[in-house]
This record gives C-alpha cells, sequence and structure tokens, in this order.
C-alpha cells in the first residue's frame, strides 16, 4: 500500500508509539455536581465525557420496567466539532444507535441490576474529540462515572480497540491507523476476572491471527485497567480524607 | 450591574492543605476484601468465587462480622425512622383518596415527612403522623448529596442565630425563619405565607451560603458544623461566601473549631 507505512521497519509506528503501546491517559471523576456520576478521559487526542443518573424510577412507560433487575440505557453522542470535518450528527442515526446498543451490553454485564429492581439507570456519553478508539474510551469513561455515581459494579470495565498490520497486533489504533483500513478489534474486559465483556470486529481477519490480536487488546486492556484504578484509588483517597475519619 | 470575572485556575487537591492520610480500607470494584469465609456481607459487596468482592469505591466498614462498603457517593436509600424533605409530584387517584386529601396536601406541596416502611424494592412508605411533619412554608431549599447529612438523634434544629433547619437523610436540607410562637411550627397542613422580615431572610441566605460551602468542600453536615460555620462567615458579605477562597477560608476555620471542640 502506498503512502503510508504504519509500522516501520524498527517497529515504530505512525505517532512513534510500539506495537503494544498505549496512547497517555488523563482522566478525572466528579466533573458534574449534578448529575449522579460523571466522569471525563482523554486517550491521546480522542476526548470522551460520561454522565450518569441513577437507580431512578422508570421513565416513560411503567410497562418497561423490569421486575427483577434494572434498566440500563445508555446513550451515545458525538460532537459536531469531533471529527477531522464539522458534521452534523442527528441524534437517531445508525451509529448512534449501534454504539449506544454495544454500550448497553457492555454495561449490562458489568453492573449489578438485581440489586435495583423496577429502576432505570441511564448512561450518556459524549465525544468531544475523535481520534480513533471512540469505543473504547466511551467505556472508559463510563465506567469511571457509573463508579462516580456510587452503583455497584461487578468490576472496572476497560477497553481498548486494537489492529493487525505486517503480521504485528497493534493495541490503541488512532484515527490514521483506523482510516487505513486494515482489520481492527475493540475488547471491553472486567480484568479481575479475565472475563470479556464486549468483543466486536466488523473486517475480515485470518483465524490464525485472531489469538494474537485479541492477547494484544487484552494486555491494553488491562494496562488501562492499572490506569484507572489508579485515578479512581487517588478520587477515593481525597474524598475520605477530607470527609474526616 | 456590577459583575465579577475569573479566569480559569489550576485545582490543587484539597485534602493537601489538610496534610494527613486516610487511616481507612479504601477499595475499588473488583479488589478482593477478604478471603475469610465467615462474615457476612452487607452493602457494596458480593460473593465471587469463596471471595469477598468489593462491588463500589469507597471505605470499607466492619462491625463484627459483618463487612460493607460505604461509596463515597450514592443515591439516597430509605432507612425506617429517616426524615425526609420532599415535593409531592404525583398522587394516587383513587376516589376516598381525593375526598380525604384534597384538602390538605396537594401536587407541588414540599412536605416533610418521616420513612414508615421500606419496600423490597427500595421504594419508602412516608408518614406525616405528627404535627411536626407535613405542610413547608416559606424557606429555603438546598439539595445536597444524601451522604453528606450526618446521622443524628433528630433533624430538626433551631438555630441561635435565629433559623431554623431541617436536615432531610435524603439530602433536601430546609431553611426556614424560626416562628414565634411554639404552636405554630413548621408542618401541619396549611402554610404560613406571611411576609418575612429582612433580618430573616439574610440569616437564612447566608445559612444557605454556608451549607453550600460546606457541601463544596465535601464535609458532613449537622448543627455543629452549620453553626460554626455561620459564625465563620459572619465577617464577610454573603455573596462573599461563594467565592472560592473566601469558601476555603470559612471551612477550614470550621475544621479546626470542630478538632478543638473534639479534641
Amino acid at each position: 500500500m502506498a503512502g503510508l507505512e504504519l509500522l516501520s521497519d524498527q517497529g515504530y509506528r505512525v505517532d512513534g508509539r510500539r506495537a503494544g503501546e498505549l496512547r497517555k491517559i488523563q482522566a478525572r471523576m466528579g466533573v458534574f455536581a449534578q448529575a449522579d456520576g460523571s466522569a471525563y478521559i482523554e486517550q491521546g487526542n480522542t476526548k470522551a465525557l460520561a454522565v450518569v443518573y441513577g437507580p431512578h424510577e422508570i421513565r416513560g412507560s411503567r410497562a418497561r420496567a423490569l421486575p427483577d433487575r434494572a434498566l440500563v440505557n445508555c446513550q451515545y453522542s458525538s460532537a459536531t466539532f469531533s471529527t477531522g470535518e464539522r458534521k452534523r450528527r442527528p441524534h437517531g442515526d445508525r451509529k448512534s444507535c449501534e454504539m449506544g446498543l454495544q454500550l448497553r451490553q457492555t454495561f449490562e454485564a458489568a453492573i449489578l441490576t438485581k440489586l435495583h429492581p423496577r429502576s432505570q439507570i441511564d448512561i450518556y456519553v459524549q465525544v468531544l474529540q475523535a481520534d480513533g478508539g471512540t469505543y473504547a474510551a466511551c467505556v472508559n469513561a463510563a465506567t469511571l462515572a457509573v463508579l462516580d455515581a456510587g452503583i455497584p459494579m461487578r468490576d472496572f470495565v476497560c477497553a481498548c480497540s486494537a489492529g493487525f498490520v505486517d503480521g504485528t497486533a497493534l493495541a490503541d489504533l488512532s484515527h490514521v491507523e483506523e482510516a487505513a483500513g486494515g482489520p481492527q478489534l475493540a475488547l471491553a474486559l472486567l480484568p479481575a476476572a479475565g472475563q470479556i465483556a464486549l468483543l466486536e470486529m466488523d473486517a475480515r481477519l485470518h483465524e490464525d491471527h485472531l489469538e494474537r490480536v485479541l492477547e494484544a487488546a487484552a494486555q491494553a486492556a488491562r494496562d488501562v485497567h492499572t490506569l484507572l484504578d489508579h485515578v479512581v484509588r487517588q478520587h477515593v483517597r481525597e474524598a475520605s480524607i477530607l470527609l474526616g475519619d | 450591574m456590577a459583575m465579577e470575572m475569573r479566569l480559569p485556575v489550576a485545582r490543587k487537591p484539597l485534602s493537601e492543605s489538610l496534610g494527613r492520610e486516610s487511616k481507612k480500607h479504601l477499595v475499588v470494584p473488583g479488589d478482593t476484601i477478604t478471603t475469610d469465609t465467615g462474615f457476612m456481607r452487607g452493602h457494596g459487596t458480593y460473593m465471587g468465587e469463596e471471595k469477598l468482592i468489593a462491588s463500589v469505591a469507597g471505605s470499607v466498614e466492619r462491625v463484627n462480622k459483618l463487612i460493607c462498603v460505604k461509596a463515597l457517593k450514592t443515591r439516597y436509600n430509605g432507612e425506617v425512622g429517616d426524615i425526609v424533605v420532599g415535593r409531592i409530584t404525583e398522587r394516587r387517584r383513587s376516589a376516598e383518596d381525593e375526598l380525604a386529601m384534597r384538602g390538605f396536601l396537594q401536587e407541588g406541596d414540599l412536605i416533610s415527612a418521616e420513612v414508615q416502611a421500606v419496600f423490597s424494592d427500595g421504594a419508602v412508605s412516608l408518614h406525616t403522623r405528627s404535627l411536626k411533619y407535613g405542610k413547608l412554608g416559606q424557606g429555603v431549599l438546598v439539595q445536597v448529596s444524601p451522604s453528606l447529612v450526618k446521622r443524628q438523634k433528630t433533624h430538626f434544629h433551631d438555630l441561635p442565630c435565629g433559623a431554623s433547619v431541617i436536615l432531610g437523610n435524603n439530602g433536601f436540607i430546609w431553611i426556614y425563619p424560626t416562628p414565634e410562637h411554639k404552636e405554630e411550627d413548621a408542618g401541619g397542613f396549611t402554610a404560613n405565607l406571611e411576609p418575612v422580615s429582612l433580618a430573616d431572610r439574610e440569616v437564612i441566605s447566608r445559612l444557605r451560603n454556608c451549607i453550600v460551602s460546606l457541601v463544596t468542600q465535601r464535609m458532613m453536615l449537622y448543627d455543629t458544623s452549620i453553626l460554626y460555620c455561620y459564625e465563620a462567615s459572619l465577617p464577610h458579605q454573603i455573596k462573599d461566601i461563594l467565592k472560592p477562597e473566601i469558601m476555603e477560608e470559612i471551612v477550614m476555620e470550621t475544621r479546626q473549631r470542630l478538632l478543638e471542640q473534639e479534641g
């Protein structure tokens, strides 16, 4: 393929990272006082904001209430200025709905919904700047926001994307690498038990390579977990000091 | 009209200025609390493969054989005997209910009540059976996180500064002028709509700003802390209390006084 070389001979990617290296992650919890839980995350240049409300009474039709567990409602939206070209995205469009559905599946696996029957938990995620790995950034931001809201979860949900170029698996793809057209995989993991919450790929990849790409994504997700764990502990420690013993 | 503008400033972590470490056992979801199966599991934990795992981020509390994790910030969970303050949003529409209650409490009224029972799905049943509960008249409502309201023997306080306060366990705090006569307590079924004097209104506004500062600095709310904060704020103008530097100063002074009082 002419033009861009995604992986150089010495093993460096377009932005100077190694194959399994993550981008710089910065996160903060408790960004909004009004919402029950909120968080902001930056993964390289990808910026995502997540807000959680709940658990509260079901809005709209009472018939949708599940008698034994909580309903998880996720909405994804992408700001008009998030991509290189300003694009107006109507709220109910296909990509947003699909992302919302994927986020819902991910969080239904992690949140202990049986503890809040007949109620609803709303998770709203907005991408402010999209530079690849938007699903992963959304999941990571939403995990922090759910933790901030005090909603019980089985474990953190940490996500990362992975790709495959020249026989090497790359972790945490940026927009340039995604746009190059190779296979990309998104993985959401519950790190403590090593269980997969969601695995998504819609490209062609030979099954011999799947193992390696999956392992790269899993390792990257575990690295993300280390970082998020640190952020949450810092936040809890600070709040605990302020509240006094 | 006078305006004040500020540029963004890097926030330094509040706990640094306190300079002490937390003595509690802090956990995040997925952490193993203990592998000893002799313990009973309380809120904030779940059992997974022979070990007790935390499900929220917070501090571990152990009472004899019960282990639970108290989350930093949660939605209100009702318990029997709690006092709550709230607004009526919807009522049962049965015929006798209409006849009986229409004269007393209507939709949109602000009331104080006590939790009578808690259902298995978390819903609570409230009652206003004594005259100290019921409709609230004139005053100011402040909404804070329920985890910041300290559990005490009584939640109705008449502060010596000239106003009274109801600290709802659900995080709704009602500040109102102290009624002159004891029979006219807040509550009952008629709201007192007489005009409130300027002096009383100033006291109430100052109290409201003090409560907001305590909450921003994450301090527990109870009658003593609110009173000390009020006294610490007296040298400042009411509208200045919300400025970040003054807020820090006042709350720091409140913390000092509370520490001295305990120790």
